[in-house]
């Protein structure tokens, strides 16, 4: 849900200085134990050492692609490629890739003959539109005889690969699992096969797996439902206005030669980056990431200049009438991550959200106990572009999203208009260092924070130094963005109104 | 929201028997394996107080921070029936209720400004209080640690909150499909009214005290009941002298005593829960599962690896990869430490193929018969199972759970050590017994939630159809209020 949206900025981005002792968790510790390279062919690998591991390692790719990435009319080709990574190599998953190569190919040509007969304007020929359709049928049942379905996954979970996933968002597409320390060499032969080589079988099934997952995610979701409408609403014409998992005839209709274009676009070596973690000795394991991984092909970078959202100048409302239980949601747009005040936003998420202390909670749940739940955040849908600091209530029975939201109203009001405590900002901070120690805990963890800083700032050291940051930040500070960010005209609400099963849903 | 991501949950090709004859080919068999360095992971000290108290202690040195957790026996299965909900609220107002010196909030305030946690929660078999502080905060810390496990005062206006909370959950309980079939499926395969799966309702809520919390507490709450761990950046012999300090001179109380829990799954057929607001059935099929002490445990677990244990698993090679019927599919016998768990088979489809679904997983299970499982899946599922090993006690804090784990349920010590040489015991045979013995088709009982209007055909089609009501129990006259307009 929303939580889980808070993703990289919740990885705190925070303070240092305090922490000058000799353990573990301070940059000059870490500084001796990663070693960082770029590749001749752009992909840049992090490595990082953990004396302490047991005989375990954690990697990390994160590809600087998203959603927001996907072509108009295209809608959920970034998650789709996702899942494609699984299906194997010209080496994995196939019985006879030269014959399975020619056979793939003619579904290809099938489906597009198909697409082109289903989606004429006028004069579709229904009796050549089943016809085609069946011979696409044919040529995926010819091409699945050369498939040795789900080998590449078989690879991993047989040699101890331990959660193995991947995630699609706006800004990002990561793949990730740990392995036993001496597959070490196997891994890097298994990561980078997927990208020099990969091969997109067994697509348009793969196409229906999606297809069900956007409906338990959004179609069969209230809070998925909702989420989506608010997004479309927030924003009107850059891409994060689009669901990453794509609408439903996007789904039906895009092709595997498309994912192909998508691939060979941005799964670029300069868009990449590839942390190890755990009982590795860096420079030999860049020895190896370096022998494996030099072999993905280099292309230019592509042409990702998108829409600027314009100013939005009009409070946007939009109201589902359900038959789930009354939810409210409010955001306003802000500026992308590299914002100087980017700080004061993780801030402020954490001053309105963290704990029992914040103010959300404090004043909605527990003294007007009008809400079972409130929180406010950022980095939604994603934190490249200008994206939505949001604020997220359930009101309590007997209470209704208009009422928590003047609440929140009154929240925003009192940041704006008075200085926030003395303990309040001195619990912002420390929550913020002990965030930083805590999220260097696990190998999973760091890698993950060491690829996506390493991308976002070009220097995974930022982990580390946007702790400074946020140090800095004052009580004018949080007056100050409060005060231009937080207004009506900037707003978009987006309800939950609860009507009752009988009446049929929509009013 | 925005991270969609493919939820690999859960592997042997079909084609698996012929890829082995292609290994001459495939180049990955040629990267050579090292033997995995010797590694032993670090056991927790285990201390052991004259009044009963067990303590684990594990030194983690890498971080500047104290973890730690007390486990108590008694829990929610032991909670009166009228009174269904007690132990949450228990677990809710045992940390915000605060102490006898401290206010819920003044607790916030003086653990917040430390970025530390002290925490409660109670679970079916147990209760659970926490802490997690830097490693300079522990003596202020631990110190509330103390004074809430040993004093905490159940202050009436968090219970009056607890509660209002828990009525928003009820009127929730319904928005989300996924987790009405999860609730039902337990309440099927364990009888509605069992322990294990009973859930709380306005009135139970309504019905529970102040007093009743402390009941609790005074019955339950005694060191010969609990095993604290604690793992991080200390000494352990001093650790020692501070957790002796602090709990040597408390008196033992009565045992906490496991109540008699009777199981009475439903009769086998098939259940249904309309819900119109939704494009895709959820379809669940239970039966009683078993527990670990069972001698069949390690080739259920190896079952359960072929069966839907990853991607080249039976159900994720045929429901989701071959047919794409289903983004999450899984079935496995479900064990548990002291009762048994639930056997389940579940998976999510458009409404269109339900009927479809039930009939394709109806297959798994024959072919179980029909298709016998393999060496070939036998050697993968062992393989996943015993290379990912190291996992279970990768770090020390992984290390300490299970050893507290296995002291809660009196398992032996080295029952991880067990497992892996019980998995590697396991034969073709062995599974190919387990399965008549534990998975019968015709004793499921399925449940499907879904929108019926846009079904292939109707449940009824495949037998019998009993409607599920999982219309929420309005709230009693009297507490009208406080429920606010919930339950309609």
């Amino acid at each position: 849900m929303l939580r889980a949206v808070r993703s990289l900025t919740l990885v705190p981005m925070f303070v240092l200085i305090w922490i000058l002792s000799c353990s573990a968790q301070d940059l000059a510790s870490f500084e001796k134990r990663v070693e960082v390279k770029t590749l001749p062919n752009g992909l840049t690998a992090v490595v990082c050492e953990r004396p302490d591991s047991a005989p375990v390692f954690s990697f990390f790719t994160n590809v600087d692609v998203g959603s927001a990435q996907d072509p108009m009319g295209k809608t959920g080709l970034a998650h789709m490629f996702e899942h494609m990574a699984f299906k194997g190599t010209d080496e994995i998953g196939t019985k006879d890739y030269a014959a399975e190569k020619v056979a793939l190919q003619k579904v290809e040509d099938a489906y597009a003959a198909y697409i082109r007969e289903r989606d004429k304007p006028v004069g579709r020929d229904e009796a050549k539109l089943k016809q085609l359709q069946a011979d696409w049928q044919n040529a995926i049942k010819d091409a699945q005889q050369y498939v040795i379905p789900n080998q590449f996954g078989e690879i991993i979970e047989r040699n101890g690969g331990e959660g193995m996933n991947a995630f699609t968002a706006e800004d990002q597409t990561a793949y990730f699992y740990s392995f036993p320390v001496n597959r070490l060499q196997l891994w890097a032969y298994l990561e980078s096969q997927r990208y020099s080589h990969p091969v997109f079988r067994e697509f348009y099934k793969e196409r229906n797996v999606v297809i069900e997952e956007r409906r338990m995610r959004t179609d069969s979701n209230p809070i998925g439902r909702l989420v989506e409408q608010f997004i479309e609403t927030a924003f009107s014409a850059h891409p994060y206005h689009r669901p990453t998992i794509g609408y439903i005839s996007d789904l039906n209709s895009f092709s595997a030669t498309d994912a192909q274009h998508f691939f060979d676009t941005y799964y670029i070596p300069s868009n990449m980056v590839v942390a190890v973690v755990g009982d590795v000795d860096p420079a030999k394991t860049m020895d190896i990431i370096e022998k494996y991984f030099s072999g993905i092909p280099s292309r230019p970078k592509p042409d990702e200049r998108t829409t600027t959202e314009p100013p939005q100048d009009s409070e946007r409302r939009v109201v589902l009438y359900e038959q789930s239980q009354p939810i409210y949601l409010e955001g306003y747009h802000r500026p992308s991550y590299r914002d100087k005040d980017d700080a004061v936003y993780d801030a402020l998420a954490d001053l309105l959200s963290e704990g029992r202390t914040s103010r959300l909670y404090r004043t909605l749940v527990r003294d007007k106990k009008i809400a079972s739940e409130a929180e406010g955040g950022t980095g939604f849908p994603g934190v490249k572009y200008p994206h939505i600091f949001y604020f997220f209530a359930a009101p309590m029975p007997g209470h209704t999203p208009e009422e928590v939201g003047d609440a929140i109203h009154a929240e925003i009001d009192k940041l704006k208009k008075e200085d926030i405590s003395d303990d309040e900002l001195k619990m912002v901070k420390t929550r913020a260092k002990a965030n930083l120690i805590r999220s260097l805990d696990s190998n999973e963890g760091l890698a993950q924070n060491l690829a996506e800083y390493q991308t976002l700032y070009g220097d995974w050291r930022e982990l580390f130094r946007s702790v400074d940051r946020i140090d800095a930040v004052s009580k004018a500070d949080i007056r100050r963005v409060a005060n231009e960010v937080f207004v009506p005209t900037n707003r978009t609400v987006a309800i939950i109104e609860h009507v009752p099963a009988t009446s049929g849903g929509a009013q | 929201m925005s991270r969609t991501s493919t939820k690999i949950a859960l592997a042997l090709t079909l084609f698996f028997a012929s890829a082995l004859t292609l290994l001459a080919q495939q180049p990955w068999t040629k990267i050579p394996i090292p033997p995995l360095p010797a590694f032993h992971p670090q056991e927790p000290k285990r201390i052991q107080l004259p009044n009963g108290m067990v303590i684990f202690l594990q030194e983690d040195h890498e971080l500047p921070t104290i973890d730690g957790f007390a486990r108590i026996q008694g829990g929610a299965r032991s909670e009166p029936a009228a009174k269904v909900g007690l132990m949450s609220l228990y677990g809710e107002v045992w940390r915000t209720g605060g102490t006898k010196t401290q206010t819920g909030d003044q607790l916030d305030d003086y653990l917040e400004i430390r970025a530390a946690k002290v925490e409660t929660d109670a679970n079916d078999d147990s209760t659970i209080i926490s802490l997690s502080c830097l490693k300079e905060d522990f003596p202020d810390v631990f110190k509330v640690f103390n004074q809430l496990l040993r004093e905490p005062e159940f202050r009436a206006d968090k219970l009056d909150l607890a509660k209002r909370e828990a009525f928003d959950g009820i009127s929730r309980r319904n928005d989300e499909v996924r987790d009405i079939a999860q609730r039902e499926a337990a309440r099927l395969a364990y009888g509605s009214t069992n322990p294990y799966a009973r859930i709380p309702e306005y009135a139970t809520i309504a019905a529970v005290t102040r007093q009743d919390l402390i009941d609790w507490h005074h019955a339950y709450v005694y060191p010969n009941n609990i095993i604290l761990g604690l793992v991080g950046d200390f000494d352990s012999a001093q650790m020692e002298a501070t957790v002796r300090a602090a709990f040597g001179n408390w008196e033992r109380g009565a045992p906490a005593r496991s109540p008699e829990v009777h199981f009475e799954p439903a009769k086998p057929g098939y259940y249904l829960i309309k819900k119109p607001d939704v494009d895709q059935s959820n379809i669940r099929m239970v039966a009683l599962g078993t527990k670990r002490d069972n001698p069949d445990f390690y080739a259920i677990q190896v079952f359960n690896e072929v069966f839907s244990g990853g991607f080249s698993s039976r159900l994720v090679q045929s429901i989701r990869t071959a047919q794409g019927l289903a983004y999450a599919v899984n079935g496995a016998i479900g064990t548990a430490f002291d009762h048994p768990g639930i056997l389940q088979l579940a998976m999510g489809t458009k409404s269109g193929t339900t009927v479809q679904s039930i009939q394709a997983l109806y297959e798994q299970i024959d072919q179980l018969k029909t298709k016998p499982i393999t060496d070939a899946e036998i050697a993968r599922a062992k393989d996943s199972i015993l290379n990912a090993f190291v996992f279970n006690f990768d770090t020390p804090d992984k290390v300490l759970r299970e050893r507290m784990a296995y002291e809660f349920y009196g398992y032996p010590a080295d029952f991880l050590e067990r497992y892996r040489a019980g998995i590697e015991k396991v034969t073709t045979a062995d599974v190919a017994r387990i399965i008549p013995k534990y998975l019968h088709k015709d004793q499921l009982a399925v449940l499907v939630v879904g929108n019926t209007a846009d079904f292939d055909k109707p449940l009824s089609s495949l037998g019998q159809v009993t409607d599920v009501d999982i219309s929420i129990p309005p709230p009693p006259q009297e507490m009208g209020a406080a429920a606010g307009s919930a339950g309609q």
